[in-house]
C-alpha cells in the first residue's frame, strides 16, 4: 500500500459514509473504523523502516506547467502523527457511532469525521507546501461543519463561524507565507526546503514569510490572542471535541512549526516569537480554566495551555525541549482524548457537563471512573503515567532554556500547579463529591463508548512504565526530523534527586494546597477575572464583526445610494479627471487652429448650433429645449452636406426628424415641468459638463491635428469601384468592406423590435 | 471559415426562435440543442488554435486592415467555450424556472442575440466591429432585464442601460479619435503602427477613454453602479447568464486592449490597473458583506471578483495572466452556479431574503450541497478551482513583487469567505422561520442544470493541471502581442 492510495480510499469511505449509514445501522462506527485502523497498522509496520532513517516519498503529477506535484513525505514525525491521527481516529469512530445514536443526520456526521481524518492525515504526510495547504484548509472546513453540527442553535452557528473565520484568516496568511517561502527556492517541495534552510534565512523575504506562516500556525493551534475560538468550539458534539479540538487538528499548527523548524527555525525572531506566544498561551489557558464550570470548557482551556507549552518547547529548540515537545505531544493526545470522550460519557449518562451538578459518580460507574482518574493522573504529571515523563522533560527543558529561563520556569510551574489542582478537583468532585439528584440512575457506559478511553489510558500507562523500550522507537526519528542535530534522550522514570524532582514534588504539593483551599481561592480568582478580564475575547470578536457590518452598510449606502443622477455624475467626474490626467501626462502637442479657410456660411451654422445648445440648457420649457435640439441636429446635417457627406446627411435628417417627433409625443404625457435643482446644484452640473466637454474638445482637436499614419480610406476610394463595383463609397463600405458591422447593427434593430414586442405583449397580459 | 460560425450560428438560431416563439417545447429543446452545438463549435476552434496557433480570417475577403478581421487566439477560444457552456446550463435550467409568458415572449431568441454579441466581441479584430458587438450585447441584455415589465425590473433596466450607454459613447468617441490619429480600425494594424511610431503619448488619452468604457462594462470601482442596481431584478436564470458572460466580456476586452495598445507609459498603466483592481476587490466584497438578499450578495461579489481578474492583468507576467485566465474560467462557472443554487432556494422557499429562509440543510441536503460546492469554490477553499485561481494570482503577484495588491487580494479572500458562510448559516443552517414564504417544489430540470455546473466546477479543480497549461499558453500569447499582430497582418 502507499500513502496516496490509503488517503484516496479514506476519502471514498468518507464520501459514501452518509449513504451507507442507513444500511449499516448502529454498526456503522465499527465498520467505518476498519479502514483507519488498517492505516494505523500500516504506519506501525513502517516504524522499523523509518527507524533506519529512511524517508518514504511519493510524488504524483499535478500541475506540471508550474512544476507542482502532489507529494507525500513520510518520516519519523509523519509516522508519529499518523499513528495518533489514525489510532485515535479509530477509537473516535467507534465511539461516535454509538454516541450519536439519538441524533439526526448521523450519516453526515460520520462522513464529516472521515473527511476530517483524511485531511488531517494528509497534512502530516504532505511532502509539498501546496499539498499540505490543500489538506490544511480541508481540516478548517470539516471542523466548521462539525462544530456547527447542532446547526439550529444560534450559538453553534456562531462558534462555527468564529472558528472558521479565525482559522480561515490564518489559512490565507499561511498561503501567502508559503508562496513567499517558495520564491527563493523556486520549489514547494519539502525535500528542497529541508535540504538548505539558509537560503530563506538569508533572503529578504524571510521575515514576511515567517510572520505569515506563524499567523497560520498560531490561529490553527489556538495560540494567544487567537485562542478563544477553541473553547467556543465546544458546542460541537463530544467526539468532535475529543478528536479535532484536542487530539489532532489543533496540533496541526504545532506540526507545521515542527516540520518547518529546520527551514525557518533557529533564528532570534523565531525563538522569541514562539517563546513569547507559547508561554503566554500556556499560562493564560491554564489560568482561564480555573474558574470554568463546564467540564468541556475546562478541558478546552487546558488544551489551549498544552498547545502553548508545545509552541514554547519548539521555540526553545534545545535537545531537551524538542524531546519534551514530542513526548508531551503524545502524552497530551492520549490523556486529553480520553478526558473528552469521558466528558461525553458523563454528559450522556447524567444529562449535564456542569461540574457543580456532578458528584458521587464512582459508585455508579467505577470502571469508567478509574479510566478517567488515570487520565487525570497523567494530566497532573504523576508517576507512573506517561504524563510524569512529559512534565519532567518540560521542567528540565525550562531549567536549561537559553533565554529567560526563570520567567518560563515560573509560569510553567504555575501552569502545572493549576493542572494538578484541576486533576484533583475533577477526580474528587465528580466521582466522590456531593451527589445531586439525577433524573435517572447513571450507568456504566457501554463498550463502544469506553473502549477508546480504556486503550488510550492503557497506552499511557505502558509507555510510562517502559519508556525507553516503547516510547523511544516511536519518538526518536520524530525528534531528528524536527531538529537534525539533536537525538532522542533515553527516557527514564527515575532521574535521581535533582532540582527537577524537587520542582515536581513542589508542584504536586502546591496543587494539593490550592485544591484544599479552593473554596476560599476560587471566588477571589473569579472576582479578579471579572475585574480585569471582563471583556471576553469572543464577545470582542463578535462586536468587531457587528461593527464591521455597520461600517459596510454605511459604506454601501454611501456608494450604492440609488440616486441615478449621482451614479452618472460619478462616472462623468471620474472619467474626465482620468482623461485630464492623461492629457496632462502626455507630451504637449501643438494644436494648429486655422479658421481662415472656413466659409462664412458654415461659421454662421456653427454659431447657430452653439446658440441653440445654450438656449436648450437654460430653457424652462421642454418644447423649446427639444426644438433647440432639433436645430443642433439639422445644423450638423448642414455641416455634413458642406463636406459632401450626402449619405450621412440623409440619414441624419431622418433620425433627427423621427427623434423630435417621438420626443414631442412623449412630452405630451409627462408631468408639468418644474425646476427642482438649486442654483448650487446647477453650477455643479455646469462644472461637470464643462470638464467633460472640454476634454472631448481637446481630444478631437488633437485627432484633427495629428495624423500619424495614412488612413485606410484612401484604399476604399481606390477599390470601391475597381474591386467592389460600387460608385458610392459609403454604400460599398456599409455593404461590402464592413458588411459585418451592418449585420450587427441590423441585429441590434431586430432585437430592439423584439424587445418592444415582448414588452407590449407581456404588459398586456399582466394588466 | 469556422470562425464565422460563433457569430452567424446564433443569428440563425435567433431567427428560427423568433418565428417559432409560440411553440414552447420546441423553443426549449431547440435552445438546449443549439447551445450545445455552439459549445462544440467553440471546442473545435479551441483545438484548432491550440494545434495551429492564432487564426485570423477575413470574412469579406478584403485583406486586413481594409476589411473586418476575425481572430481567434487561445484566450478568446477559452472564453467562448466557457461562455457557451454557461449558456447550455442556463438553457437547461430555464424551462424549469422562467414563467411560460416570458418563455414565449422572446426569451430564447434574446439569449442567442446576447450570445451573438458575446462571441462577436471575443473574436473580432476590429475596433468598430467590437463596438457593434457591444451594442448587440447591450440591447439584448437590456431587453432581458426588462422582460416581464415589473416596476422593479424597469427601474433596474433604466439604470443599467443609461450608465452602459454613457460607456458606449466614450467607446465610440475613442474609436473616432483614434481613427483620426492613426487612420486604421484594425486592431492588429493599430498595434503594429503604435510600435513603429516614436513615443506619441497623447494617444494614451484616447486609450483612457477605452479603458473607462470597459471599466464600466466590467463593473470596476468606481463605475460599477449599474450592476447592483439591476442584477437582482430579472428572474435569476437571466442574472446567472449575465454573471457568466457580460462583465467577463468587458474583462476580456481589457486584456486584449492592454496587450495590444498599452505601449507608451507602461508604468502609469500598471499603477492605474492595479489601483482599480485593489479598489474593486476590496470595496466589492465589503458591500457584499452588508447585504441580506442572496442575489444582492452575489451581485456585489461579481464586482469584487472582477477585481482579481484585473489584478492578473496589472501584473502582466505570463503566470499572472494565466492565473487571471484560470480565475476567469472558474468565476464564470462558480458564480453562475451560485446564482442557480439561489434559484433553487427561491423555488423551494419563495424568497431570496435571508430573513425568510432557513432549514434547507436539514430538509434539502442536495440543495445545500449544490450551493456549498460553488460557494466554497468562490471562497477559495481547496481543492475547488477558486483556490487555484487565488493561489496562481497570489503567486504571480508576489513573484512580480507586487506586494501591496497581493496583500489586498489575500485579505479580500477572508471577507469572501465571510459572506459565503453568511448565506450558508442563514439560508441552510438556521431553523426554518415561522413566516417562511412558501414551500414550493423544485423543478428537476433546474436541479439537473445546477448539478451539471457543480460537476464542472469540481472537474475544473481536479483537472487544474491541463487547464493551467492551456492558460499558460494563452497568457504567453497575451504577453507577446507580436504573435497576434503577425497572425493578422501576415508579417
Amino acid at each position: 500500500m502507499t500513502t496516496g492510495l490509503f488517503l484516496l480510499i479514506l476519502l471514498l469511505v468518507a464520501a459514501i459514509a452518509p449513504f451507507l449509514r442507513k444500511y449499516l445501522k448502529h454498526q456503522a462506527g465499527w465498520i467505518y473504523a476498519l479502514w483507519p485502523f488498517a492505516g494505523f497498522l500500516y504506519y506501525l509496520s513502517l516504524l522499523p523502516v523509518i527507524q533506519q532513517g529512511e524517508i518514504l516519498i511519493e510524488s504524483y503529477e499535478w500541475i506540471p506547467v508550474l512544476g507542482l506535484s502532489f507529494t507525500f513525505y513520510v518520516d519519523g514525525l509523519s509516522v508519529l502523527f499518523s499513528l495518533l491521527v489514525l489510532g485515535i481516529g479509530t477509537f473516535i469512530l467507534v465511539y461516535a457511532g454509538y454516541y450519536m445514536r439519538p441524533y439526526p443526520m448521523k450519516g453526515r456526521f460520520l462522513g464529516y469525521l472521515l473527511l476530517f481524518m483524511t485531511a488531517m492525515q494528509g497534512i502530516v504526510v504532505s511532502g509539498n507546501l501546496i499539498t499540505m495547504f490543500v489538506f490544511w484548509e480541508l481540516t478548517s472546513i470539516s471542523s466548521y461543519l462539525l462544530i456547527g453540527y447542532y446547526h439550529e442553535k444560534p450559538e453553534a452557528r456562531a462558534s462555527a463561524l468564529q472558528a472558521l473565520l479565525i482559522t480561515g484568516f490564518g489559512g490565507l496568511a499561511l498561503l501567502g507565507g508559503f508562496v513567499l517561502l517558495a520564491i527563493p527556492y523556486d520549489s514547494y517541495e519539502l525535500t528542497t526546503l529541508l535540504s538548505d534552510g539558509d537560503v530563506i534565512k538569508n533572503h529578504y523575504l524571510y521575515i514576511p514569510a515567517l510572520i505569515l506562516i506563524l499567523i497560520g500556525a498560531f490561529t490553527k493551534s489556538a495560540q494567544f490572542p487567537f485562542h478563544f475560538w477553541l473553547p467556543g468550539a465546544m458546542t460541537a458534539p463530544s467526539p468532535v471535541s475529543a478528536y479535532l479540538h484536542s487530539a489532532t487538528m489543533v496540533k496541526a499548527g504545532v506540526f507545521l512549526l515542527a516540520r518547518l523548524n529546520p527551514v525557518l527555525g533557529g533564528t532570534e525572531v523565531w525563538s522569541y516569537s514562539l517563546t513569547i506566544v507559547g508561554v503566554t498561551t500556556m499560562f493564560v489557558g491554564a489560568w482561564l480554566s480555573v474558574t470554568q464550570v463546564d467540564l468541556k470548557r475546562i478541558l478546552a482551556y487546558t488544551t489551549v495551555s498544552a498547545l502553548g507549552t508545545l509552541v514554547l518547547l519548539i521555540g526553545t529548540g534545545t535537545e531537551y525541549a524538542i524531546n519534551a515537545a514530542i513526548v508531551f505531544l503524545l502524552v497530551h493526545a492520549l490523556y486529553k482524548g480520553t478526558l473528552f470522550m469521558m466528558a461525553g460519557n458523563i454528559e450522556k449518562k447524567t444529562g449535564t457537563r456542569d461540574i457543580r451538578y456532578l458528584g458521587g459518580l464512582f459508585k455508579y460507574m467505577p470502571f469508567a471512573a478509574i479510566i478517567m482518574i488515570l487520565a487525570l493522573v497523567s494530566m497532573a504529571g504523576v508517576p507512573p503515567m506517561l504524563g510524569f515523563l512529559g512534565k519532567e522533560l518540560i521542567y528540565e527543558a525550562s531549567v536549561a532554556a537559553p533565554k529567560a529561563h526563570l520567567f518560563i520556569l515560573t509560569l510553567g510551574f504555575l501552569t502545572n500547579v493549576i493542572l494538578v489542582f484541576l486533576s484533583l478537583r475533577l477526580a474528587i468532585d465528580i466521582f466522590w463529591g456531593k451527589e445531586p439528584v439525577y433524573d435517572k440512575k447513571p450507568q456504566e457506559p457501554s463498550l463502544s463508548l469506553i473502549l477508546g478511553p480504556f486503550l488510550m489510558v492503557l497506552a499511557s500507562f505502558v509507555l510510562g512504565l517502559l519508556p525507553s523500550a516503547m516510547a523511544g522507537p516511536l519518538t526518536s526519528k520524530a525528534i531528528t526530523a524536527i531538529s537534525p542535530l539533536h537525538d532522542a534522550i533515553i527516557l527514564k522514570l527515575w532521574h535521581g534527586f535533582n532540582i527537577v524532582l524537587a520542582l515536581s514534588v513542589l508542584t504536586l504539593l502546591s496543587g494539593y494546597l490550592v485544591f484544599r483551599y479552593r473554596h476560599q481561592l476560587l471566588p477571589a480568582i473569579d472576582r479578579f477575572n471579572i475585574r480585569y478580564f471582563r471583556r471576553e475575547f469572543t464577545r470582542v470578536f463578535f462586536s468587531m464583526i457587528d461593527a464591521f457590518l455597520v461600517f459596510t452598510k454605511l459604506k454601501t449606502r454611501a456608494l450604492q445610494h440609488g440616486y441615478h443622477r449621482f451614479y452618472l455624475m460619478t462616472l462623468f467626474v471620474v472619467a474626465s479627471v482620468m482623461v485630464w490626467v492623461m492629457i496632462w501626462r502626455a507630451d504637449p502637442i501643438i494644436l494648429e487652429l486655422n479658421f481662415s479657410d472656413m466659409p462664412i456660411n458654415l461659421i454662421a451654422v456653427v454659431v447657430l448650433i452653439i446658440a441653440a445648445t445654450l438656449s436648450a440648457v437654460v430653457s424652462n420649457s421642454r418644447v423649446v429645449a427639444l426644438i433647440c435640439m432639433g436645430v443642433i441636429g439639422f445644423g450638423i446635417t448642414i455641416i455634413f452636406i458642406a463636406y459632401s457627406g450626402v449619405d450621412l446627411a440623409i440619414t441624419m435628417i431622418m433620425v433627427e426628424t423621427l427623434m423630435i417627433i417621438l420626443a414631442m409625443a412623449v412630452v405630451y404625457h409627462l408631468p408639468k415641468y418644474q425646476n427642482f435643482s438649486s442654483t448650487g446644484a446647477r453650477m455643479r452640473d455646469a462644472l461637470v459638463a464643462t470638464l467633460v466637454g472640454t476634454f472631448f474638445m481637446v481630444l478631437v482637436l488633437q485627432a484633427g491635428t495629428s495624423t500619424l499614419d495614412a488612413p485606410i480610406s484612401a484604399y476604399y476610394k481606390e477599390a470601391s469601384y475597381s474591386l467592389a463595383f460600387g460608385r458610392n463609397i459609403v454604400n460599398v463600405i456599409l455593404v461590402d468592406f464592413r458588411a459585418l458591422d451592418t449585420l450587427g447593427e441590423i441585429t441590434v434593430i431586430s432585437i430592439a423590435a423584439l424587445g418592444i414586442y415582448a414588452m407590449i405583449k407581456l404588459t398586456k397580459k399582466t394588466n | 471559415m469556422i470562425l464565422v460560425l460563433p457569430i452567424i450560428l446564433p443569428l440563425l438560431i435567433m431567427v428560427v426562435l423568433i418565428f417559432t416563439r409560440r411553440w414552447l417545447f420546441f423553443q426549449q429543446a431547440f435552445s438546449i440543442l443549439a447551445s450545445v452545438v455552439l459549445m462544440w463549435v467553440g471546442f473545435l476552434i479551441l483545438m484548432d488554435v491550440q494545434q495551429n496557433g492564432i487564426k485570423a480570417v477575413q470574412p469579406g475577403s478584403w485583406d486586413a486592415p481594409f476589411g473586418i478581421t476575425l481572430v481567434a487566439d487561445l484566450f478568446s477560444a477559452i472564453m467562448m467555450v466557457t461562455a457557451s457552456f454557461v449558456a447550455v446550463v442556463v438553457m437547461i435550467f430555464s424551462p424549469g424556472f422562467i414563467d411560460k409568458e416570458r418563455q414565449t415572449a422572446g426569451y430564447y431568441p434574446l439569449v442567442f442575440g446576447l450570445l451573438m454579441g458575446v462571441n462577436g466581441a471575443f473574436f473580432t479584430g476590429d475596433l468598430f466591429n467590437l463596438y457593434v458587438w457591444y451594442e448587440v450585447m447591450l440591447t439584448s441584455s437590456f431587453v432581458l432585464i426588462a422582460l416581464g415589465g415589473s416596476a422593479e425590473q424597469l427601474r433596474g433596466s433604466i439604470k443599467y442601460v443609461t450608465i452602459n450607454f454613457v460607456a458606449s459613447i466614450f467607446f465610440v468617441s475613442a474609436i473616432g479619435i483614434l481613427y483620426g490619429q492613426a487612420g486604421t480600425l484594425n486592431m492588429a494594424d493599430l498595434a503594429d503602427k503604435m510600435r513603429s511610431w516614436d513615443e506619441h503619448t497623447y494617444v494614451n488619452s484616447a486609450l483612457m477613454l477605452f479603458f473607462i468604457a470597459f471599466s464600466v462594462k466590467s463593473a470596476l470601482v468606481p463605475f460599477f453602479f449599474w450592476l447592483p442596481a439591476s442584477y437582482h431584478t430579472p428572474p435569476v436564470a437571466i442574472t446567472a447568464l449575465f454573471a457568466g458572460t457580460l462583465t467577463k466580456v468587458g474583462v476580456y476586452t481589457m486584456f486584449r486592449f492592454y496587450s495590444l495598445f498599452v505601449v507608451y507609459d507602461q508604468m502609469f498603466w500598471t499603477l492605474f490597473i492595479l489601483t482599480l483592481a485593489g479598489l474593486t476587490m476590496f470595496i466589492g466584497v465589503l458591500m457584499a458583506a452588508s447585504q441580506f438578499d442572496i442575489r444582492k450578495i452575489l451581485s456585489f461579489h461579481i464586482i469584487s471578483q472582477v477585481g482579481y481578474m484585473i489584478m492578473g492583468l496589472g501584473i502582466f507576467t505570463v503566470s499572472g495572466i494565466a492565473g487571471a485566465i484560470y480565475f476567469t474560467i472558474h468565476n464564470m462557472l462558480s458564480k453562475t452556479n451560485t446564482f442557480l443554487a439561489g434559484g433553487l432556494v427561491y423555488q423551494r422557499s419563495g424568497s431570496y431574503d435571508l430573513k425568510y429562509l432557513g432549514g434547507l440543510y436539514k430538509a434539502k441536503p442536495l440543495l445545500a450541497l449544490l450551493f456549498f460546492i460553488p460557494a466554497m469554490s468562490l471562497a477559495g477553499i481547496p481543492p475547488l478551482p477558486g483556490f487555484f485561481g487565488k493561489f496562481f494570482l497570489i503567486k504571480g503577484g508576489f513573484e512580480a513583487q507586487q506586494y501591496f495588491i497581493t496583500a489586498v487580494a489575500i485579505l479580500t479572500g477572508l471577507f469572501t469567505l465571510f459572506s459565503m458562510v453568511k448565506i450558508w448559516n442563514e439560508a441552510y443552517w438556521k431553523k426554518e422561520p415561522e413566516d417562511v414564504k412558501s414551500r414550493g417544489k423544485v423543478h428537476p430540470a433546474t436541479i439537473m442544470a445546477t448539478s451539471l455546473l457543480a460537476l464542472a466546477v469540481i472537474l475544473l479543480g481536479i483537472f487544474v493541471g491541463p487547464v493551467m497549461e492551456l492558460s499558460m499558453q494563452a497568457g504567453e500569447q497575451i504577453v507577446n502581442p507580436q504573435m497576434y499582430i503577425s497572425a493578422v497582418l501576415g508579417k
